[in-house]
Order: structure tokens, then sequence, then C-alpha cells
């Protein structure tokens, strides 16, 4: 257990490397820094200067050394459009994508799994066919269509929910939250529920078939054999054999989210990461960028060690090393 | 069993099961009757695709749809249990009739210790308090010879090998002591080393619970160690059933005949096995009269082409009841109903 995470750590930090390195790598495509921040009349001698203040005459890879350093203290230098730290600018907005994407996970899950168990159970009800094709819609139409339905309907007609921006926001230390104001949970509805869509209807399909799958295997039909209930049989037997798989698409889809919130976030003008990072993109704001992406890959990595180590807890036969196997 | 009871413990009386396809139904299993004593181990024997599992199935309530039960009666000591509402039929899986499975690997859930599987059994039936049943969980695994039963009862399955599984397994279906057994192809998943182990095991326990046992099997080989009677079976009907000995020695149907020429013997080594030609015929295309009629070395012995034309029913053969028409006199003729089974 404790070789596997020390394995998967060093993994953990080679990909960072590599996506530090990218990030890096934005700042050569834009030009030359240094006469984007001096003068068209600055001398030579000046640039020569300036060059070596910010460091820029070192070879490469100790300019690269430099960034992981800075990086690793949370220092990706100053936006150009904004003129503040990025860090500071990521920190402000951080809050705002993470309450988006967890209500928009809880919803995934909360609705998912019990509408993927009971399409299951309920396999040849009508009702299980209605949601099944319901879900199609989830799974094949984009994003930001959804997000604009729902605020026409929502938002345009019904008039109940708000159509962009946060709400009123409270202040608990450097995070910043929704959740504590009535504006700020109405604010949070369509947002989420746009963002949910997709991993729902994932979520449900996933659960559906794996339960299938399950059902169908030796030990149920021995659990059933033994007369336990179906309760019993579905929640405690069946249930639990399909989680492996959910766990790791919730995973994935988590770190998907937080990543891909930009679309919704456009749509609902949310202050959160991924609107900072659309603007940037659009005012060529290379540190904002680079720092954007050092912290998805971040975000990324971390959730899929948890995931890993969430396999161990829920399947016995992957921590066979802690115990001896036995035989006759 | 100390007192012999009036009813028989198990009665299949006339069981058919169908398969709805598209192009009408498959029938699986085709009027069988028989019956299981108090304590009797019924052995059921057949090649792949008689219905023998099927019939199992049926018993315990767990034809897989869409399998179901067409016709006929299945009545545990004395009740009909077939057309039971699903929760009443619950209580008997694992309290009445219990059901050991083919594949010791796939029986049990991975995720979960043998214990917490052997306890819930135990808790579903019995009214023992969670200690007790632990107790008795541990009893249990003593009994079907796992070593060191209570630290091995908060092992998971993959921590036990084949043979040991098995032995869970069993003490699963032990777990609320049933009066019946289904122990479909116990052993055709293990080692030939361990098989005897598991069929002593299952006799000797079902000896000692008084457990009658309806044991599925291919293998003749099981059969005559365990069984007190034995039931062939071919193309969802019964052949012949009688009591093991008779049916091994004198067999009376010339498909039994043949199943017996073709179990090797350690004695005649270098004597060719003996082998029935042909294969069993397909559910949608079971011959008229007897199914057996087109693998048959003596449909010509019997006169006016009965074989190809009429169905022979179960009757008195020998020792034995053999559905075949070699074994109805002549002079019965078609007087079939006035010779009651």
């Amino acid at each position: 257990m404790l070789a596997f995470i020390a394995r998967r750590l060093l993994q953990s930090i080679l990909v960072m490397l590599t996506v530090g390195f990218i990030a890096f790598s934005l700042f050569n495509f834009v030009g030359d820094p240094v006469s984007l921040m001096l003068p068209p009349e600055a001398t030579q001698a000046d640039r020569d200067e300036v060059r070596k203040s910010l460091g820029l005459d070192k070879p490469f890879y100790t300019q690269f050394a430099v960034f992981v350093q800075n990086a690793l203290q949370g220092n990706f230098g100053i936006s150009l459009r904004l003129g503040r730290p990025v860090s500071q600018l990521l920190t402000e907005r951080l809050p705002a994508t993470l309450e988006l994407v967890g209500v928009a996970t809880l919803l995934a899950l909360l609705v998912g799994i019990p509408v993927g168990i009971y399409t299951a159970l309920k396999r040849d009800h009508w009702s299980s066919q209605l949601l099944l094709t319901g879900s199609l819609i989830g799974v094949s139409l984009p994003n930001f269509l959804i997000g604009i339905f729902l605020i026409v309907i929502f938002a345009v007609w019904l008039g109940i929910l708000p159509s962009f921006g946060r709400g009123d926001t409270t202040q608990l230390g450097f995070w910043s939250t929704g959740f504590l104001t009535v504006s700020g949970l109405k604010a949070v509805i369509l947002p989420a529920v746009t963002l949910g869509f997709y991993p729902v209807t994932l979520i449900m399909r996933l659960v559906r078939s794996e339960m299938l799958e399950v059902l169908r295997t030796d030990y149920i039909k021995f659990a059933r054999a033994r007369g336990l209930s179906n309760q019993a049989v579905h929640f405690g037997h069946a249930l639990k054999n399909t989680l492996v798989p959910v766990i790791t698409i919730t995973g994935l889809q988590l770190g998907g989210l937080i990543a891909f919130a930009i679309i919704t976030e456009t749509v609902f003008q949310w202050p959160g990461m991924g609107l900072l990072f659309i603007q940037a993109v659009q005012f060529a704001d290379i540190p904002v960028m680079a720092a954007y992406l050092c912290l998805i890959g971040f975000i990324f990595v971390t959730i899929n060690l948890i995931v890993d180590t969430l396999y161990y807890v829920v399947d016995p036969r992957l921590r066979m090393e802690t115990s001896s196997a036995g035989g006759h | 069993m100390s007192s012999t009871p009036a009813v028989p413990l198990l009665q299949v009386k006339n069981l058919r099961i169908e398969f709805p396809t598209r192009r009408g139904n498959l029938t699986a299993v085709d009027d069988i009757s028989f019956d299981i004593a108090a304590g009797e181990v019924l052995g059921v024997v057949g090649e792949s695709g008689a219905g023998k599992s099927l019939t199992g199935a049926a018993v315990i309530g767990l034809l897989e749809p869409p399998g179901r039960i067409a016709n006929g009666e299945i009545l545990l000591a004395g009740r009909r249990i077939d057309n039971l509402p699903f929760e009443e039929l619950r209580k008997i899986r694992g309290r009445e009739i219990g059901a050991i499975f083919q594949d010791p690997l796939t029986s049990l859930n991975p995720l979960y210790t043998i214990g917490r599987q052997i306890i819930e059994t135990i808790e579903t039936h019995l009214d023992l308090t969670h200690a007790q049943a632990r107790a008795r969980a541990i009893e249990l695994l003593n009994e079907v010879g796992i070593p060191a039963a209570d630290r091995r009862i908060d092992h998971y399955p993959h921590q036990f090998s084949g043979g040991m599984r098995q032995r869970v397994v069993i003490s699963l279906a032990l777990a609320a002591n049933p009066k019946l057994i289904i122990a479909d192809e116990p052993t055709t998943a293990l080692d030939v080393s361990i098989q005897a182990q598991i069929i002593t095991l299952i006799k000797k326990l079902c000896r000692e619970h008084g457990t009658a046992v309806m044991l599925v099997t291919h293998d003749m080989g099981v059969i005559a160690e365990t069984a007190d009677r034995v039931a062939v079976m071919y193309a969802g009907r019964i052949a012949e059933i009688g009591p093991v000995a008779e049916v091994i020695h004198s067999p009376q149907h010339p498909y039994t005949i043949g199943l017996m020429g073709a179990i090797p013997s350690v004695g005649d080594a270098h004597e060719r096995l003996a082998q029935i030609d042909g294969s069993m015929p397909r559910l949608s295309a079971i011959p008229k009269g007897c199914a057996f009629n087109p693998r048959c070395t003596r449909v010509n012995d019997v006169p006016n082409h009965r074989c190809t034309t009429e169905r022979p029913e179960l009757l008195p053969a020998g020792k034995t009841k053999a559905a075949c028409w070699l074994h109805v006199s002549a002079a019965a003729q078609t007087d079939k109903q006035a010779v009651t089974a």
C-alpha cells in the first residue's frame, strides 16, 4: 500500500513537471517579453539590462528551474492584463469554480446513481426506457445549449432564477462562499444543473450497465439462492461491486468539470477560474494561462491519486499484500 | 430421519419448462416427475442441455427469465411452492432448500469476508443475535473442514483456494439447516484430487444433518459414489430412474446402457470405450416419439415404428423405471394408462 502510494506520487511529480514545462513553453510563443516591457526607443544596453535582471539571458533549463521553484511557492508572476499577482487572482476565483463544480458533482452522484440503479432493476419498465432515452439528450446536447435553454425557461420566461453572476457572497477567510445567502444559492442552481447534466447521464448509464452486469454474476444468483432479501442483494451485494468503475469515472469527471467549467462559466458569467482563463486567452495574458494550466494539472493529478487510493478501500483483492493468502 | 413421513420431501409433478422465443416456445424440460424422500440423495445425470440444471433452478425458484414453468407442480413436504409469491419463496430459499453452485470461485461476493456472507445468511433465516450467528458461522466452517475457522472467518474469498471456497459455499448452503440441498455440478470446476474430498464432505454432512440432496452432475462416478437413486435425463425428459446400483449394473434404457458403456474403467484398459453415436438434439428439433430414437441402436426391435411416432412413458422396467418401448410388452399395446407409475 505504502509502496503503491510512493510509486504513484513519483508518477504524479513527473506528470506535474511535464505540465509545468508545457506551461513554461507558452512564454516563448508570444515573442520577446523584453520588447513588450520596454518602449520602442530603448537602447540595446537597456534591453540587455532588463534581460539580465529577468534572468532571460540564462539557458532555458535554468529558466525552467526558476519557474518551477517559483511555481512551488505559488508565484506565477504578474497578470499582464490586470497587473496583479496571478496567484492572488486565482485564489479569488478558485472558490467560485470549486463551489460550482462541487454542487454539479453532488448533483451527478445523487441523481445519477439512484436513477442508474432504478433503470437497471426495472429494466423493462417504460419509465426506465424513457429515462434512458432522455439521458441521450444529456450525452449529446452541448453544454452551452443546455445552459441557454435553462436561462430562457427559468430566468426569462419564469423569472424565478438569476441568469448570470454568483449572487451575494460571504467571505470566510480567503474563501468567498455563495452558499450562505439566498441569492447565492439561487444563482448556483442553473449553472450547476448545466454543468452537471452530462455527468448525471454518464453516471446513470454507467451505473445501469455495471449493475446489469453484476446482477448476472454467480454470486448474485447465489445470494438469491441463500434467500437474502432483494434489498440486501441489490444494495448490499450488487451496488458495491459497481462502485470501482463509478469512482473512476466520477474522479475523471470531477477533474474534467473543473477544467471545462469554462463554457458554463462563460454562459452564466460565473466569476470563476474558467472565465478568468477565457479573458486571459483573449488578452494573451500568458502568466494567467500558464498558472491555470498548472493548477488544472495539479487538480487532475490529485484526484487521480485519491481515486486510486479509493480502489483499495473498496476492493479487498487489491489489499492482498497486507494479508497472507491461504491454501489447503 | 427417524420417522419416514408419508409425503416425500420433494415432489416434482409433470414439470415443464419453456423458453418463449420468436419462433415459438422451446421446451427445455418436458413433463418430468420425480420424488426425493427426506434424507435421500437423488443424482440427476445427463449430457449438457438435458435440462438437469434447469430442473434444479426451477425447484429453488431461480429460473432465469425468459425461462418459465409452463406446467406442473413442485411440492415441498406436501406444500406447493412453484406458485408462491416472491417473498414466501425467498423465505424458503436458504431456509428449507439450500443451493451449491458449480463454480466456487464466482459464487462468493469478492468484496465481503466469508464471515459476513455466512452471518448474513444465518441472520436472514434464524432468530439469532449477531454474536450467536458468528459463533454458528465458525462452527459451520469447522464442520466443513476449514482449518483455524475462528481466524479464517474474517478472510476474503480470494484468500481461499478453489476447494476451500467450495467448502465455504457448502457451509453457506447449510447455514440455516435446510431439509434439501440442490447441488448443481458441485465438483465440476474443481481439481480431480479435490473432487473426491468435496463429494465425501457433502455426503457426510447431509447424512449427519439428515439433509436430502438433489445432486446434478454429468459425472456418473460422482453419482455412483454418492447417490441413493439416480435419474438419467435426456433432451428434457427422464429416460430412466431407479436405485443407483440397479441403474449402474442393469440399466434398462438404451441411452443409460450407452452411458454406462462410456465410463472408462481401470480393469479393461485396452478395450475401446463404447460411445453413443450422434449428439443430443437441439431443443428446436426434438424428434417425434422417443427423443433418443435417432441415436438408438434398437429402434428396429420395436414393432410398428412406435419409437418414432409415440412418446414412451416412464414405466417399471426391471428394477428401475424406464421410458422405452422395449419394456412395454406387446400385449399391453397402447394401454399405458392402465399401468400407473
